[in-house]
């Protein structure tokens, strides 16, 4: 226990701050309220990949170590899609997750936003449209926002993330 | 064990590529009695593709590749009856078989005898007559989904129930279908269905230069772009007589082993996270973030998209490289170390690791085990230790190996792998010469085919490359472990409890999108 204990306190905080708001911090807790007064909670984002090769998941998933800090920004990852707000949706849309991908859509209550992350979610990047692959989200479903990339790195997601749940802000 | 393939007409042929490796033409009374002598020799199955070579000598061709402890055994079977092309299935012999010939039969329409030839790669996005690797059919080619329903084995009795997961997964991972049958909270029995993310990868590089193959390469499964694109490369080398100069093999090691490390520190947080310690997670996460922050400061990226070309790398290392490398190691080995201990020492996490997910040695065995999860129960394989390609011949690997099979022994292997990592980055920096770090690669003499086979962070990465005429690419084949290695999971979650079955899964950690192409 008292090595966990002196790990932590050696570790310290290691949060950063966006780089697009790191002259004005007060810019995430304005976020934090914005989020709260819009939805009473925090910005649910259910991630769905669609055929992707596993490097966009990686970079998301390193949203989550400390450096990053998503859930202190009112920002989470949710299990159903019931429960989003946002989906993110990465990969190329393989034709073997073309239907899993229309039915998250759909269960996701409106008004939804979709972000296609990443250059295969873009336009298919290097494996293009196909017998097997369709190519971009938006060849599937209407997406609002892209955050390029391969894999886009960390700040970049959350960057355009935030981006996202501010115009949401704008449009309520 | 030669000796079978001498009597062979014509007799066995070098094969190009990184590794020693010979290639034998069977025909089809062959074929079997091939596989036979190697599983005779405890081979360890590899791999398992075809082609359509109609254009060229009228037949289909069924390749299968093995590893014996000093070289790699690629058998090749041409099948002259082109109306109704078929072999025999070796699943009998190697049950890893199965699956990849079910994926032989969606892709090319070759068969087999097989009792299970559902459907594999091919859900319901194109036509049942359609065979997509067959020569005269257009890639871009596109068909409306029809919905087809799939028929999971039924498990019966009293009390038994199933449950239903995937595609879409609760957390932000691949795509698949879980079908878990239960009593209780206790798995009965698990069937993985898989391929969705299949993108047509094989057709694809047949569009493709081969100046432009490692692109597609590196981005066939994320987590081993290094693995893969160098794999690309050493078959394109090997058919090119390219020699690439030595610092570029060197940082091209260094490059795979900190990959190895970065996948490694990520799954040993997940895996503390899965047993309900938190703190793991947080500290190697940060740990692993550490070690992406540095490489893209020296090599220009997070992940190595981009890194390794045919002729070398990419760019070379800034010259503060050594100095900053050698402080993040020294760190890096101290923060371990010390987390290695915590999680020793901590009951609640042994308690969730240890017994879990066990995989004994003679079932990984008997069911063809590679990589990582092979040497966590004991099967000592590791290329860089058995067939040590350059510069991995000068570095005396040390295998990492753990007998117990679950995982906690998956855990260990992860957690030894990093310290042998670092060793290892540290004599390629000592030793790193001064020079280029990239040569011209001419194109390929078409018909000549090429192998890379490198020892990514999960296991053997395979490449077989056949060039085309004018720089083109005529096949190329992709396999990752994952393929070997997912029926396994099934059989480690027997009788274990639903609820482990995340920690089980994640302490494999497989990959989707390398084994669905
Ligand atoms: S954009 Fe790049 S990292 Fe993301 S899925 Fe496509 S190839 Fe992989």
């Amino acid at each position: 226990m008292f090595d966990v204990l002196s790990r932590i306190m050696r570790t310290g905080i290691l949060t950063e701050t966006p780089a697009e708001d790191a002259q004005n911090s007060s810019a995430i807790t304005d976020l934090q309220t914005d989020l709260r007064s819009i939805l009473g909670r925090a910005l649910c984002i259910r991630q769905v990949d669609a055929g992707s090769c596993n490097g966009c998941e990686l970079e998301i998933n390193a949203l989550n170590n400390p450096y990053y800090n998503l859930e202190g920004l009112g920002i989470k990852f949710v299990a159903s899609p019931r429960h989003a707000d946002l989906l993110l949706v990465t990969g190329p849309v393989s034709v073997n997750m073309e239907e899993a991908l229309k039915r998250t859509y759909d269960a996701t209550p409106d008004p939804k936003f979709v972000v296609a992350l990443g250059d295969c979610a873009d336009c298919g990047c290097v494996f293009g449209r196909s017998y097997a692959s369709r190519g971009g989200v938006a060849n599937l479903i209407p997406v609002d926002y892209t955050i390029l990339g391969c894999p886009p790195e960390p700040a970049a997601i959350l960057k355009g993330i935030l981006q996202v749940a501010r115009s949401k802000h704008r449009a309520s | 064990m030669m000796m079978e393939f001498d009597r062979f007409d014509p007799p066995p042929a070098k094969f190009p590529g990184n590794v020693p490796a010979i290639r034998v033409q069977a025909n089809a009374d062959h074929w079997f009695a091939a596989a036979e002598a190697l599983h005779a020799a405890h081979a360890h199955f590899l791999s398992l593709w075809g082609a359509d070579d109609r254009d060229r000598d009228n037949c289909f061709r069924i390749y299968g590749a093995w590893l014996l402890p000093d070289r790699v055994v690629v058998i090749e079977n041409a099948l002259r009856d082109v109306a109704n092309p078929h072999y025999a299935s070796l699943a009998p012999l190697f049950p890893a078989a199965s699956r990849m010939q079910r994926a032989v039969y969606d892709l090319l329409g070759i068969s087999t005898e097989e009792p299970d030839m559902r459907r594999w790669l091919r859900h319901d996005g194109w036509p049942e007559s359609v065979f997509p690797l067959r020569r005269a059919f257009d890639g871009n080619q596109q068909y409306p989904v029809t919905s087809e329903p799939y028929p999971f084995v039924q498990v019966e009795g009293d009390g038994v129930h199933e449950i239903p997961v995937g595609p879409v997964h609760a957390g932000t991972i691949e795509p698949g279908h879980f079908r878990f049958s239960v009593v209780g909270e206790k798995v009965l029995r698990l069937e993985e269905r898989l391929g969705y993310t299949h993108k047509g990868v094989g057709k694809r590089f047949q569009a493709m230069p081969q100046a432009e193959g490692h692109w597609l390469a590196a981005r066939l499964c994320g987590d081993s772009a290094v693995a893969f694109s160098w794999a690309w490369c050493a078959a394109l080398e090997s058919i090119t007589d390219t020699l690439c100069p030595p610092r570029a093999i060197a940082l091209r090691a260094l490059a795979l082993e900190h990959e190895r490390m970065a996948n490694h520190l990520g799954d040993l947080g997940a895996l503390g996270n899965d047993a309900g310690f938190a703190f793991g997670l947080t500290q190697f996460s940060r740990l692993k973030e550490d070690l992406l922050r540095t490489g893209a400061a020296l090599f220009g990226e997070r992940y190595l998209m981009n890194f390794i070309l045919p002729g070398g790398v990419a760019r070379d290392l800034p010259a503060h490289a050594s100095a900053l490398l050698s402080a993040q190691y020294l760190k890096l080995e101290e923060s371990v170390a010390g987390l290695r201990s915590i999680y020793d020492e901590h009951a609640g996490v042994q308690d969730r690791f240890r017994e879990t997910g066990r995989l004994d040695h003679a079932p990984a065995e008997q069911l063809g085990a590679l990589g990582l999860v092979a040497r966590a129960s004991g099967i000592q394989c590791d290329l860089r230790v058995n067939m040590p390609w350059p510069p991995y011949d000068g570095l005396q690997v040390q295998p990492a190996l753990q007998t117990s099979g679950d995982v906690a022994a998956r855990a260990q292997v992860r957690f030894d792998e990093v310290f042998a990592s670092l060793r290892l980055c540290r004599a390629l920096l000592a030793d790193l010469s001064a020079g280029p770090v990239h040569a011209a690669v001419p194109i390929a003499e078409p018909g000549s085919m090429g192998i890379g086979l490198i020892e990514g962070w999960r296991g053997p990465v395979l490449i077989v490359l056949e060039a085309g005429p004018e720089g083109s690419i005529r096949n190329c084949h992709a396999h990752d472990p994952s393929w070997q290695n997912w029926p396994l999971l099934e059989y480690a979650i027997i009788g274990n409890l639903v609820p482990d079955f995340p920690l089980i899964n994640k302490s494999f950690n497989l990959s989707y999108s390398g084994q669905d192409g």
